[in-house]
C-alpha cells in the first residue's frame, strides 16, 4: 500500500435512514434531508486516496459535508458506514474506524494532528502554550521536563510565536498565534497527517496569510501530508496539490487543484470557481 | 426473669444494618480486587454529617468484628475532639475494646495521616477521603474523568504537574499527591502528607479508603506498587524538616508545629501515640522506606 | 530520444452555465519534443497556444488524446495519469511557468523563487544568484512583489521556475515584459538549462527570443497545428 490513507465509502446519516435516503438525497437531489424519514445525510459515499506527503483540499459551502468528513477521520464523531486504512497504523491492513477507544487515541496522538478552526477545540485554555505542547507530548510518552520545554520551546519558536511566551494562557494571545499555537501542538509529535479544518477562516488578512505560508513551509519541511477544509478557493489553491469538491454531503469533483480552478469540468464547481471574488 | 439480651439492643451491631454492610463488603472486595479503582457506594446516612469521616466509619462498621481492637487517629492524635467522638461512637455501637496503642490495634481508622509506627499484615488501616477524585482539579465532569481512568488518559494530570512545575518551580502539592497504583490507576491517597506517600508502597497492611460525601470506595491491597507520579527530571520529594523534635530530639518522623504562649515555636512528632512511644523511651518499628532511609540521624 | 510525444490531442471545455455548450479549444494536436530541445509555441491569441501548454501541465483535462511523457521512471501519459502521480512529476521534473507571477500574499521576492525548493540557506543563495543576474534590484529582494512593475514580477516568475532545474520546463511568454539585456539574460539562462538537458516548450510571440532560442516552432491557428513551418517563414508572416 503506497498510500497513506485510503478512505471508502465514508457516511455519516443523522437519524433513521430509510431505503431511499441515499438516491434521494445529495447533489442532484439539491438536499440533504431525505424527504421521507427526514434523516440528514451529512456526508455519503465519500472515498478518497491520500498519498504520503501529498496536500488534498475539501472544498464546499455550508452542508457540504466537508467538516463531517475531518471529524470522522479524526474520531470526534461516529461514522454510520464506510471504512479507513492509515498505512502506519498495522500497514494499513485495519480499519481505523473500527478501532478501540485506546487505539483511537494512540493513532490521534501519534498519526494524526488537528487544527480547528477555533482554537478554543484544540487548545485546553487552562494550560500555558507550552503546557498544551506538552500534553501532547506527555501522551506520546515524554516524561522528561526539560526535553519537553525543549521541544515546546523549538516548536513555538518554529511557528514564530515568542518563545518567551511559551508559559503565558492562550487568552492572552490574538487569535492568529493562538492558531499557531495549535499548529505547534498538532505537529509536536512529526505525525504523518495533519487535519487543518477552516485554520484561517475568521482571522484577519494579514495574519492568515503568514498562517497559510507557514502551513505551506512546514509542509515542505516535514513532508507530512495534510487535508485542508476550506470554503475558500483561494486558501485551497495556496496551499493544495488536489482538491475535492463536495456539495449536499457528496464529492462531485476530484482533481488537481490547478485543474479544478482554470479546467472544472462539474455544473458545481463552475459555479463555485466563477463565484471568487 | 431473664433478660433477652437479644432485642434489648437498639442499634444493630456497628450501627450499619446487615444488608447494607453485606453491600460495602462486596463493593470493598470490589475494590481490592482492582487496586486503586474507585468503587461507588451506597454510602448510608450515619448520624454524624457528610465531611466528617461518614467514608471512613462506613468502612469501618462494614468491616468491625467483636474481636476487633479500634483505634482511631485525626491528624496523627488520638485526642482531638472528632478522634475521641467517632471513637465513642464505635464503642458503643459494637463494644469493641479501643486503644491508643498503634501495635495492639486490628482496625485503624485515621483522617489524613499514616502512623509512624509500622503496620503489620493482621490490621487493616481505614482513611477518611474528602475527595477520591485525584483528576477532579483538571476536569470537572464526572463523566469525563470516569472516562480518562477508563482509557488510561492521564496526559491532564501529568500537564498540570508540568505547569505547576513551569509556575512556581516544583510541584507544589503538599498533602494528596497523586499515586500510580499497580501500573494502571491514579489514585488520590487522601490528603496525607508527602511523607506518608511512600509508605503506601508494598505495604504489609491492607489500606481501604473510603469517600462518604462522594459515596466511592478503593484499596490499595498488601504489597501492591503506589508510585508518586514524578517525572524523569523532576523527582518526588518528601518533606525536609532540619531540625529534630523538641521533645525526643528525633529526627526521621513527621514534624509538628506549635506555637507556645510566649509566641515561639515548637516543632514536636505529630503521631501522638509513636511519640508517646518515643518519649517513654520504647522500642518503635518504624515504616522503611528509600525517602526516609536518606535522613541522616 | 523523445522527451514529449502529444498524440491527437483535443481540448474542448464544456459550460454549464450556458447550457453544456462545448467551446473548443485544441483539435488533434500531434507533436514531439526530443530530449535537450527548444520547442516555440506560436500563434495568434485565441490560438490554443496556452491551452496546449496548460493540457501538457495537466492544468487542463485532456477531451481526448495522449501526452506521453518519458519520465525518469518510465514513459506515463499525462493525460490519463492519476493526480498523484502528476503530482510527484510536478514535483520533481516538470515546471511550468506561466505568463504572470502567481503572488503568494506576504512571501519576500526572495522566497518566492524559492517556493519549490524549500527555503534553506543554501537555496536562498542560489535564488540570490538568479536574480541578480536577471537584474533585480538587491533591496527588493526582500519586498513583497505584490507592487513590483510587470517586469520585475516577471523576472521572479522566471527565476522560480529554472531555479531547480527541471528535466522539461514549460515556459509561457518568458521575455514579453523585458526589456532588451534582461531578455538576453533570459535566453541565455534557457540555453544554459537545455546545455543541462532541459527541454523547453516556449511560448513566445518575440521573433527576436525565437530566434535565438528555438530549434523549432510550432504554429496554432484556432487550435489547430500548423505545419512546422521555420522561423524566416514566421518573421515574414509577423511582419
Amino acid at each position: 500500500m503506497s498510500t497513506l490513507l485510503e478512505v471508502r465509502n465514508l457516511t455519516k446519516i443523522y437519524g433513521e435512514p430509510g431505503e431511499h435516503t441515499l438516491e434521494r438525497t445529495g447533489p442532484r437531489a439539491g438536499t440533504n434531508i431525505c424527504p421521507d424519514t427526514e434523516a440528514i445525510v451529512a456526508c455519503a459515499n465519500v472515498s478518497f486516496d491520500l498519498y504520503p506527503g501529498e496536500v488534498l483540499g475539501i472544498v464546499g459551502e455550508s452542508g457540504s459535508g466537508k467538516s463531517t468528513v475531518v471529524k470522522l477521520l479524526y474520531f470526534d464523531m461516529e461514522r454510520t458506514l464506510g471504512s479507513a486504512w492509515l498505512k502506519p497504523y498495522l500497514d494499513g491492513h485495519s480499519d481505523i474506524l473500527d478501532a478501540s477507544g485506546q487505539q483511537k487515541r494512540y493513532i490521534r496522538n501519534y498519526l494524526m494532528g488537528m487544527v480547528y478552526q477555533n482554537p478554543r477545540d484544540g487548545l485546553n485554555f487552562r494550560f500555558t502554550s507550552g503546557g498544551n505542547i506538552a500534553e501532547k507530548l506527555i501522551m506520546a510518552g515524554h516524561m522528561h521536563v526539560g526535553k519537553i520545554r525543549e521541544r515546546a520551546s523549538f516548536l513555538l519558536d518554529r511557528t514564530e510565536v515568542p518563545v518567551r511566551r511559551m508559559d503565558d494562557l492562550p487568552s492572552s494571545f490574538s487569535g492568529g498565534m493562538q492558531q499557531r499555537v495549535q499548529i505547534a501542538k498538532a505537529i509536536a509529535n512529526n505525525p504523518p497527517l495533519l487535519f487543518l479544518d477552516e485554520v484561517t477562516t475568521g482571522l484577519d488578512v494579514s495574519v492568515q496569510a503568514r498562517v497559510l505560508d507557514l502551513i505551506r513551509e512546514l509542509q515542505q519541511e516535514l513532508g507530512i501530508a495534510m487535508i485542508v477544509v476550506s470554503h475558500d478557493l483561494s486558501v485551497i489553491r495556496m496551499l493544495t496539490d488536489r482538491t475535492l469538491v463536495m456539495k449536499h454531503g457528496r464529492i462531485v469533483e476530484s482533481g488537481l487543484t490547478d485543474q479544478i480552478l482554470q479546467d472544472p469540468q462539474h455544473a458545481y464547481t463552475q459555479l463555485l470557481v466563477s463565484s471568487l471574488l | 426473669m431473664i433478660e433477652n439480651k437479644k432485642y434489648s439492643r437498639r442499634y444493630n451491631f456497628a450501627f450499619i444494618d446487615e444488608s447494607t454492610k453485606k453491600e460495602i463488603r462486596r463493593k470493598l472486595l470490589k475494590a481490592v480486587a482492582i487496586p486503586g479503582y474507585q468503587v461507588p457506594y451506597s454510602s448510608p446516612e450515619m448520624p454524624i454529617s457528610r465531611g466528617w469521616g461518614t467514608g471512613g466509619l462506613h468502612v469501618t462498621l462494614a468491616i468491625i468484628g467483636r474481636e476487633d481492637v479500634f483505634k482511631i487517629i485525626d491528624q496523627g492524635s488520638d485526642a482531638s475532639v472528632n478522634a475521641c467522638n467517632l471513637r465513642e461512637f464505635v464503642e458503643s455501637m459494637t463494644g469493641c475494646k479501643t486503644t491508643y496503642d498503634t501495635r495492639e490495634a486490628t482496625i485503624i481508622q485515621t483522617r489524613h495521616r499514616i502512623t509512624e509506627e509500622v503496620l503489620e499484615d493482621h490490621q487493616i488501616f481505614v482513611f477518611q477521603v474528602p475527595q477520591p477524585e485525584p483528576l477532579r482539579g483538571v476536569e470537572r465532569y464526572e463523566y469525563k474523568t470516569r472516562l480518562m481512568h477508563g482509557e488510561a488518559d492521564y496526559a491532564k494530570m501529568w500537564v498540570s504537574l508540568y505547569e505547576s512545575f513551569v509556575q512556581h518551580g516544583d510541584i507544589m502539592l503538599g498533602a494528596g499527591y497523586p499515586v500510580k497504583v499497580n501500573g494502571r490507576y491514579i489514585m488520590a491517597p487522601s490528603p496525607i502528607p508527602r511523607w506518608d506517600v511512600p509508605n503506601l508502597n508494598h505495604a504489609r497492611t491492607l489500606y481501604l479508603f473510603g469517600a462518604g460525601r462522594e459515596k466511592r470506595l478503593y484499596a490499595v491491597p498488601p504489597h501492591t506498587t503506589v508510585e508518586p507520579l514524578e517525572f524523569e527530571d523532576v523527582l518526588f520529594k518528601i518533606e525536609k524538616f532540619g531540625l529534630p523534635c523538641a521533645k525526643t530530639g528525633y529526627r526521621k518522623a513527621f514534624l509538628d508545629e506549635l506555637f507556645l504562649d510566649d509566641g515561639s515555636k515548637e516543632y514536636v512528632i505529630n503521631d501522638s501515640n509513636f511519640m508517646d512511644k518515643m518519649e517513654l523511651g520504647m522500642d518503635v518499628q518504624q515504616f522503611v522506606n528509600p525517602y526516609l532511609q536518606k535522613i541522616v540521624e | 530520444m523523445n522527451i514529449v510525444e502529444v498524440q491527437q490531442l483535443s481540448k474542448a471545455f464544456e459550460l454549464h452555465i450556458l447550457g453544456g455548450k462545448l467551446i473548443h479549444a485544441l483539435q488533434e494536436i500531434n507533436f514531439s519534443i526530443s530530449e535537450g530541445e527548444v520547442i516555440g509555441l506560436t500563434g495568434k491569441s485565441g490560438s490554443g497556444k496556452s491551452s496546449l501548454m496548460k493540457c501538457v501541465y495537466r492544468t487542463y483535462l485532456p477531451s481526448s488524446g495522449a501526452i506521453r511523457y518519458a519520465s525518469r521512471s518510465g514513459v506515463i501519459d499525462l493525460a490519463s495519469a492519476p493526480d498523484h502521480a502528476v503530482i510527484a512529476l510536478r514535483r520533481s521534473e516538470i515546471r511550468y511557468c506561466s505568463q504572470f507571477l502567481s503572488v503568494i500574499p506576504r512571501v519576500s521576492a526572495l522566497d518566492v523563487v524559492c517556493q519549490f525548493i524549500g527555503r534553506s540557506d543554501d537555496a536562498r543563495a542560489q535564488a540570490s544568484l538568479l536574480l541578480e543576474r536577471l537584474g533585480l534590484p538587491t533591496e527588493l529582494w526582500d519586498a513583497y512583489p505584490v507592487t513590483f512593475s510587470g517586469g520585475e514580477q516577471q523576472r521572479i516568475n522566471v527565476a522560480r521556475a529554472i531555479i531547480a532545474r527541471p528535466r522539461l520546463l514549460l515556459i509561457d511568454e518568458p521575455t514579453a515584459s523585458l526589456d532588451a539585456s534582461t531578455k538576453d539574460t533570459v535566453i541565455d539562462l534557457i540555453r544554459e538549462l537545455r546545455r543541462g538537458g532541459t527541454s523547453v516548450l516556449c511560448i513566445s510571440h518575440d521573433t527576436y527570443t525565437l530566434n535565438r532560442l528555438a530549434d523549432r516552432c510550432l504554429h496554432l491557428e484556432g487550435g489547430r497545428l500548423v505545419e512546422n513551418i521555420a522561423y524566416e517563414q514566421l518573421v515574414d508572416s509577423e511582419s
